[in-house]
């Protein structure tokens, strides 16, 4: 019998003095033995609770055993009845505050370790070719469009054309997977893993369009009245960088985390001048946040060569939003963690680059609404850290740019798309929403769960519509 | 891809293109502008809409050579492509549906002027153009502007041709010899925007200027091309790009666009040292 451990397996990584200026992957996956291990740590629950923590339902109990019991190929076709993306999600989703959150054993020791058994499945299909999809033999004569090719986007395309429906996904930039493109660095989600799913929905016959900003280049109205499209899905993200609203911060050397992250991401700016987009990098670099998007900023700026790189949060580490790997993976790489500090405003010079960062001491006060402890400032501890460059990761709002311009599509205070959160519909018949375009800013898995679920009220809707009204009416006359 | 199905040469640095872009054209509207990458190692910037034309599903550009990006535009041909050409972005310029219109264009913004003047003229607004260049040579699309405008002043800093001085100066006339503008748009350099938002400022003459801050995406994704007006931040790819000219902190503007001179002086160094 192999010893069962009270830890979790350990995932190899790059060692963290080769990762100051490598945008390898820094997290290297588990070997078979190393996934057999860990899954035997399972304890195989009549009633597997992880399973409700997962926004799309992965059987995680199922595909765990098939993982122990070295049948990794059945351990994928588990995975993917509820997640077509599963190498994605084992690298992205916050697992500890899902499946792992809720596995039994969590507590008394640490949990299995989901996600990276999930990645080990999806890892292992790939690299023996056998992550070929099939699409259906029969194909239905409508077609679907699909407003930007994010998360939500993706799943909803997945799941359409394997229903038989035409698909085509339009995106805004000139590069397909919305935040997984532009936001998420390589070093944490390598772009062949992205490219890889796209070529597997492009076999499925999905068709995209990138260059197509949906509300500019062709309305709502234009998708569905002219051009053929029997519902959209409008998958647009929470793309609108939030601000602190203090002095300085128009100063040059100030980014919102999306510029700096689309700069580098997507426009390689790590690589200018090879590549023509640059992006300013100093030697002492503050990211202003503490959740994934700030980590993602931290750990880019100290591989573009920062010799310093703080994350300044008000709060404290226990309340940051960011995943524990990628903070773990950022203070490794030499991240200096500033907490309990808040951000006043920021100094330039006379060429009106910033040079410094006026902050304020907190200590925690008592809950706030969030159940939080809410950060007071300590009187008269006003300090200044000098900087030269400042990347704002505070959130983001929902991308107006579509609800402005398509009637009938309502709006919540905060700009968020309302849609019903069981089926996606939006105010308006046809439309479809999902993801943070419709919860504001959230996770890569909640958008897929979203879209899941819409993909599938979309079915019934252009199936089912006459159908439905007739089974009521049915119903209706039934009744004594 | 969006082919180039016309260029001419306006100026040795200025090139006009006719891009095959139907849905862009279809949609498009006076004041918004394309996004344009020419290779895969290439930037994304913002370039004005000079023109449109629905029928024949063409968007027409005018670029002036300033910096390796610009060179790039400005050295594809006739029967090639742009990479990416994405649009139209931007909010439509708010034109008025009658008085008299200054329109006020410098260096390429005299392609920029040319369709808010065919705009403007089509509702009956009656239009003054006010175009300028340093010197005969480098003034562009006399012939459109003047053809879509009531009246067209040509000015010359060097006085080679017509009005001799900058725009401003000629501007400045018109108002002072009672011409009733009812509102100004400016599109050009920044200085001359800014000139231009200075001279009407004291006459209290409605002035809206097209801003062209740095871009990424030009969807309201980055924030890189904030701006201030009047206290509040806005986006110029999605709030712009015609903003309040009188409400603009061109101080930080001017300050912001400068932020990768270095890099940018650089990269045109490299590449004439390529070219020469």
């Amino acid at each position: 019998m192999p010893i069962v451990r009270r830890t979790k397996t350990k995932m190899p990584v790059l060692p963290s003095e080769e990762r100051r200026d490598s945008w390898e992957e820094v997290a290297l996956g588990y070997t078979p033995a190393q996934a057999m291990a860990e899954a035997l740590r399972c304890l195989q629950c009549q009633d597997p609770v992880c399973e409700q923590g997962c926004p799309v339902n992965v059987p995680i109990c199922e595909f765990i055993a098939d993982v122990a019991a070295g049948d990794f190929g059945a351990a994928v076709t588990a995975l993917k009845r509820k997640n077509l993306l599963p190498a994605i999600c084992g690298r992205v989703c916050p697992q500890e505050h899902q499946c792992e959150l809720l596995c039994v054993i969590n507590g008394k020791q640490e949990p299995v370790a989901i996600g990276h058994l999930e990645r080990f499945a999806a890892d292992w299909e790939r690299s023996h070719g056998l992550d070929a999809a099939t699409a259906p033999a029969a194909r239905r004569p409508e077609k679907v469009a699909i407003v930007g090719s994010g998360p939500a986007g993706l799943t909803v395309a997945y799941d359409l054309a394997l229903l038989g429906y035409g698909v085509t996904v339009y995106e805004a930039l000139h590069t397909l997977g919305g935040v997984l493109a532009y936001g998420i660095p390589a070093f944490r989600l390598p772009k062949s893993l992205l490219a890889e799913d796209i070529a597997r929905l492009e076999a499925l016959g999905v068709e995209f369009q990138t260059n197509v900003v949906v509300g500019k280049t062709v309305t709502i109205d234009q998708l569905l009245d002219e051009m053929g499209y029997g519902a959209i899905f409008i998958g647009t993200g929470a793309g609108t960088p939030r601000f602190l609203g203090v002095p300085g911060e128009n100063l040059k050397g100030v980014y919102s985390a999306n510029e700096f992250l689309t700069r580098v991401n997507l426009m390689h700016a790590y690589e200018f001048p090879r590549f023509d987009t640059p992006v300013h990098h100093g030697s002492s670099m503050a990211v202003i946040g503490a959740g994934d998007t700030a980590m993602d900023a931290v750990r880019t700026a100290i591989r573009l060569g920062a010799k310093e790189a703080h994350i300044v949060y008000r709060r404290t580490e226990a309340e940051m939003g960011a995943r524990a790997e990628e903070y773990h993976h950022a203070s490794e790489e030499g991240a200096i963690f500033d907490w309990l500090t808040q951000p006043l405003g920021f100094v330039g010079d006379a060429d009106g680059w910033v040079r410094g960062m006026r902050c304020l001491r907190m200590e925690l006060g008592e809950p706030d609404e969030s159940g939080r402890r809410r950060p007071v400032p300590v009187e008269g501890s006003e300090f200044l850290i000098p900087v030269d460059t400042v990347v704002i990761a505070l959130g983001t709002n929902p991308n107006p740019l579509l609800p402005q311009t398509t009637w009938g599509l309502e709006t919540d205070a905060a700009g968020c798309v309302v849609a019903d959160p069981e089926t996606g519909a939006t105010t308006r018949e046809g439309l479809f929403a999902g993801g943070d375009i419709v919860t504001g800013a959230a996770t890569v898995i909640l958008a897929m769960g979203a879209g899941r679920k819409a993909a599938g009220a979309m079915h019934v809707y252009l199936q089912g519509k006459q159908a439905t009204a007739d089974a009521a009416c049915e119903a209706e006359t039934a009744k004594p | 891809m969006a082919r180039i199905v016309l260029k001419r040469d306006l100026t040795p640095v200025t090139k006009l293109f006719e891009v095959e872009a139907p849905l862009i054209a279809r949609n498009a509207e006076p004041g918004q502008f394309v996004m344009i990458r020419v290779s895969e190692y290439g930037e994304r910037v913002p370039v004005t809409i000079s023109d449109f034309d629905r029928a024949a599903g063409t968007i027409t550009i005018v670029v002036q050579q300033v910096g390796k990006t610009t060179a790039m535009i400005c050295a594809q041909e006739e029967g090639g492509s742009f990479l990416d050409f994405v649009g139209p972005l931007g909010r439509p310029a708010p034109l008025p549906a009658h008085g008299h219109v200054a329109l006020v264009g410098g260096g390429f913004g005299a392609g920029a002027i040319n369709t808010l003047a065919r705009e403007l003229r089509c509702r009956g607004v009656r239009v003054a153009a006010i175009v300028g260049a340093r010197t005969r040579e480098l003034l562009i699309l006399e012939e459109e502007v003047g053809a879509h405008s009531d009246a067209y002043y040509a000015c010359t800093d060097d006085g080679s041709y017509g009005y001799s001085g900058f725009v401003t100066g000629k501007l400045e006339e018109l108002i002072e010899s009672g011409a009733g503008f009812t509102s100004c748009y400016a599109i050009g350099p920044m200085a001359m925007m800014r000139a231009v938002a200075e001279t009407t400022r004291p006459h209290g003459l409605k002035t809206l200027a097209s801003l062209d801050p740095i871009m990424v995406d030009g969807t309201g994704m980055c924030g890189a091309c904030r701006v201030t007006i009047d206290g509040e931040l806005r986006f110029s790819c999605v709030d712009g790009p015609f903003l309040d000219a009188h409400k603009v902190d061109f101080d930080e503007l001017v300050i912001r666009s400068k932020m990768y001179h270095d890099e940018e002086t650089a990269a045109s160094r490299a590449c004439a040292a390529v070219e020469g």
